[in-house]
């Protein structure tokens, strides 16, 4: 993981002004979405549109990632061979399952082979919105080594469902834990579907730490105005890091003094402690909360 | 090449240009522009529809645009779209 | 002869005279006088109430060539202003001159008594709309006077620019001539702008729609100052007047600008205890308020005083303890309005209170943060908020000069480019308040301080603030609009731009005419 995805912000792909901001709006990643926010008469002009984007507006800062159309549509593949070609850092296939990801897979060495791009370095996330899917993402991921990612679409997925979506999430309590378990278990990002109350800035902060609670490792957002919450969420507090700290301080302190078992404040400090301590650490460097060699800023 | 009908791209939103394009008999690539920013940028405009217009080798067609600041990635991609719709 | 921005400037205009250039913000300080004024005293059997405005166009005698003065709290909802005017045109009265603390698109009328030369001159410190567009082109026979909200103070109460006749527009007036704001159909809140107006003019004539029996409380403009009253059906359409609500911005970019003008002020170290602040109304000012109010609250704050054209967003941090008091010049929504009535620690202030520099200190002059706009910024950080970048006049300086000079620490917010046009330039269309005032630029993608504050550039740089030199965010505009061409304006002055001191700090020259602006 070295690329930070605690957020990733979705960007109507037919909007001039807004693909031209969408780099400066504070999300990691941003999705130009040639899917849901088209209109089935746009989908040309949208396509072009962030064809020529990429190509142009400086999108350093982030991570450009642009959702195509499904493949089963008229628009799925013409959106991969256009896109692809100007290479954005990552694809989202919707309805992704696991002869999909493979389908894209193909197209992309192709595609990589003929425009003399690196074989693999365009990524692939998986946007997973159906039960199938769902059933099966362990095998969605493990389909392209692309994939570095699962972005759980709880909208789509509760209608395949048949069940009503609501703001607590009761019903994608299971969907969140079987992708967030495979993908820990795959060591891929798990990205939680977006809260769809714009307005509602408790009730996004209360979903994000749902999410981050059981093992998602970011969020997507609908909504620029939602980002600095969800870093918010993401961001380990002081408490943490300096916990994190001194479990890291405590385990040198004990390969120095030869101690294999060591303990911090009464509490034995293993093998996932100190696993744990360390991504937090490393999230706080990225982050710029503490420097490199430890201590706080 | 030749276009074969009427066909337009694009918004009167602001940053977007709505750019419409029909075929003519004269063989030739008329332009008509307005643009809220014709002073400063006007030329730059043109350029980049009539290069595009090249690019795609089409001859005989008339093309009005109507821009609302659109940056140049805009103006380009909306007139190849609309062109590509107009074949 | 140049001002001391370097801007070109004849010795004389025809229509406005001798030339003073600019020559920095403070350099005229010093001795000033008021002027005297001139009235006919009122003895206890006369009356004041006239049936209508043709009686008082009889009594007040008025001749070709002539000055008349308005005030803009009625805005965009304005009755008055037109009213007269065609009156006085019916009357076959040429050559007027209108001084009008601002110019609304309701006054449109203006632009056909410009052409038929009933008006010829005008004087006001915030032009828009059409009457803005037809002095471009360049239809008003006098170069207009574009003044700023302390400056037309300054020049009322100094004699350089005298009044004939004012006419206030009285949202409620008694039988003998006491005014205010507060009640009627077209209450507006406090009067700040029509205050010198009905000081200094020869003559004071109070026009209501809501005519009550002596006395009228509370005053606000005092009946020893007003000649005539009279009652018309409609002095304004309240729906021009004030916004219902005040809404702050929705807008992603708007509101990341505000952030880092937050955190700028933060910085700045001038958050504490007795603190004050101005915002503008607009949506990214506003902005900037929700998120220093997030700040005041968090650290236990207490401001001194908030000021300005007051919206409901301020009231509410007045009520919440968040300020102690309100100087308000002019309410822009209902809320202020109530707030006004009804609390004494929001107090009314005049124009020259605000921000006239020949005082004994106006409130600018108290402030610590000032929040900005801009149309158009050069690398020197002088400020253009007259002209839009193709020439075309579409504002004026108003309060932005006075409060850039007086503040401790100035901020102009803008995104960095609006539909092409890149803020930042070499070369900016018109000059209206000079870079010594403005201390930083913050925009969506990068900020810039004024060299000339090195202590705030040292405060700064320890900030993870996206700092750079504004040739840098320049470059950054450039490099994603293009470099755009220069824009090709007439040789004739159309407006003459008078900093706050009177002194010229640029002029503004007629637009082609061509349809540049869509």
């Amino acid at each position: 993981m070295d690329k930070l995805r605690r957020s990733m912000l979705f960007m109507p792909g037919n909007n001039p002004g807004m693909l031209q901001d969408a780099a400066i709006l504070g999300a990691d990643s941003i999705i130009l979405d040639l899917e849901d926010a088209v209109s089935l008469t746009e989908k040309d002009s949208a396509r072009i549109l962030v064809r020529d984007a990429i190509k142009t507006i400086d999108y350093s800062q982030v991570e450009v990632v642009v959702r195509v159309n499904p493949l089963d549509t008229e628009f799925g593949s013409q959106d991969v061979d256009v896109i692809a070609r100007v290479k954005p850092d990552t694809l989202l296939i919707p309805k992704a399952d696991e002869e999909e990801i493979k389908l894209v897979d193909n197209m992309l060495n192709k595609i990589e082979e003929e425009e003399g791009f690196f074989a693999g370095s365009i990524k692939i996330i998986a946007l997973i919105e159906t039960a199938i899917g769902l059933e099966t993402v362990y095998d969605v991921i493990k389909a392209s080594k692309r994939v570095v990612g699962v972005l759980l679409g709880g909208e789509d997925l509760t209608s395949d469902l048949g069940v009503k979506r609501t703001k607590e999430g009761e019903e994608i309590f299971y969907a969140r834990n079987k992708v967030a378990t495979a993908c820990r278990a795959l060591k891929v990002d798990s990205i939680d579907t977006p809260f769809t109350d714009t307005n509602d800035y408790e009730g996004l902060a209360k979903d994000t730490a749902k999410a981050k609670n059981l093992g998602l490792t970011g969020k997507s957002s609908i909504n620029p105005r939602q980002i600095e919450i969800i870093h918010s969420v993401f961001a380990p507090t002081a408490a943490e890091l300096k916990h994190a700290l001194r479990v890291l301080d405590a385990m040198k302190e004990a390969e120095k003094e030869g101690k294999g078992v060591y303990s911090l404040d009464g509490k034995m400090i293993d093998a996932p402690v100190i696993k744990r301590a360390t991504l937090t650490v490393e999230q706080g460097v990225k982050l710029g909360l503490i420097r490199d060699e430890g201590g706080a800023k | 090449m030749k276009i074969t009908k009427v066909a337009k791209a694009g918004t009167l939103e602001s940053n977007d240009i709505l750019i419409m394009v029909m075929p003519n008999e004269s063989g030739k690539v008329e332009l008509e522009l307005e643009s809220i920013v014709l002073q400063q940028f006007g030329d730059v405009i043109e350029q980049v529809i009539l290069h595009k217009v090249k690019e795609m080798g089409v001859e005989g067609i008339t093309i009005k645009a109507q821009d609302k600041g659109a940056l140049d990635y805009t103006i380009g991609a909306r007139a190849e779209t609309a062109i590509k719709r107009a074949f | 002869m140049k001002t001391i921005l370097g801007r070109e400037l004849p010795d004389y205009i025809d229509g406005y005279g001798e030339v003073t250039p600019f020559q920095g913000a403070f350099r005229d300080a010093g001795i000033k006088t008021r002027k005297a004024v001139k009235l006919t005293s009122v003895n206890p059997s006369d009356g004041k109430v006239l049936d209508n405005l043709e009686q008082v166009f009889d009594k007040l005698n008025i001749k070709d060539g002539m000055t008349i003065s308005f005030h803009h709290h009625l805005r965009n909802g304005d009755h008055v202003l037109n009213m007269v005017v065609a009156g006085l045109a019916n009357r076959g009265i040429k050559d007027l001159t209108v001084a009008a603390s601002s110019i609304f698109p309701i006054h449109e009328p203006l632009v056909e008594y410009m052409e038929n030369r009933v008006v010829t001159g005008l004087v006001a410190n915030y032009i828009s709309g059409p009457v803005a567009g037809a002095i471009s082109k360049g239809k008003l026979k006098k170069p207009a006077i574009m003044q700023t909200h302390g400056g037309r103070a300054r020049a009322i109460e100094s004699g350089d620019l005298h009044i004939d006749v004012a006419f206030i527009a009285a949202p409620t007036a008694d039988t003998y001539g006491n005014i205010n704001g507060v009640y009627g159909h077209a209450a507006c809140g406090t009067l700040g702008y029509a205050i010198s107006d009905a000081e200094y003019a020869d003559k004071t004539i109070a026009i209501t729609d809501n005519l009550v029996p002596f006395p009228a409380c509370p005053i606000q403009i005092s009946q020893v100052l007003v000649d005539y009253v009279v009652q018309v059906e409609s002095i304004g359409d309240p729906a021009g007047i004030v916004s219902g609500t005040t809404k702050i911005t929705k807008d992603p970019v708007a509101l990341i600008i505000a952030k880092r003008a937050a955190e700028v002020i933060k910085a700045s170290g001038l958050v504490k205890d007795g603190v004050s602040f101005q915002t503008g109304a607009g949506g990214t000012s506003l902005a900037v308020a929700a998120e220093l109010k997030d700040i005041m609250q968090r650290e236990g704050v207490v401001g001194s005083f908030a000021s300005g054209g007051v919206t409901g967003y301020l009231v509410e941090m007045l009520e919440e303890g968040l300020f102690k008091t309100l100087f308000d010049v002019q309410c822009f929504d209902l809320k202020a309005i109530d707030s006004y009535r009804n609390n004494e620690t929001h107090q009314a202030m005049s124009a020259s209170m605000y921000g006239n520099p020949h005082t004994k200190g106006a409130v600018v002059n108290c402030l610590d943060i000032m929040i900005l706009g801009a149309t158009e910024i050069d690398t020197e950080f002088n400020v253009n908020v007259t002209t839009g970048s193709s020439g075309l006049i579409m504002g004026g300086s108003g309060g932005h000069s006075d409060t850039a000079a007086g503040s401790k620490l100035s901020i102009v917010v803008t995104n960095l480019i609006k539909s092409r046009v890149p803020m930042i330039k070499d070369e900016i269309t018109t000059m209206t308040t000079p870079g010594e005032s403005i201390d930083v630029v913050v925009t969506e993608r990068g900020m810039a301080v004024n060299p000339r504050r090195v202590d705030l550039i040292e405060k700064l740089r320890i900030t993870n603030l996206p700092l750079v030199t504004i040739d840098e965010l320049k470059t950054m505009a450039e490099k994603i609009t293009g470099v755009p061409k220069a824009v090709q304006l007439l040789e004739k002055i159309v407006a003459v731009v008078e900093y706050r001191d009177g002194s010229v700090i640029d002029v503004v020259r007629q637009v082609m005419n061509t349809n540049v602006w869509g």
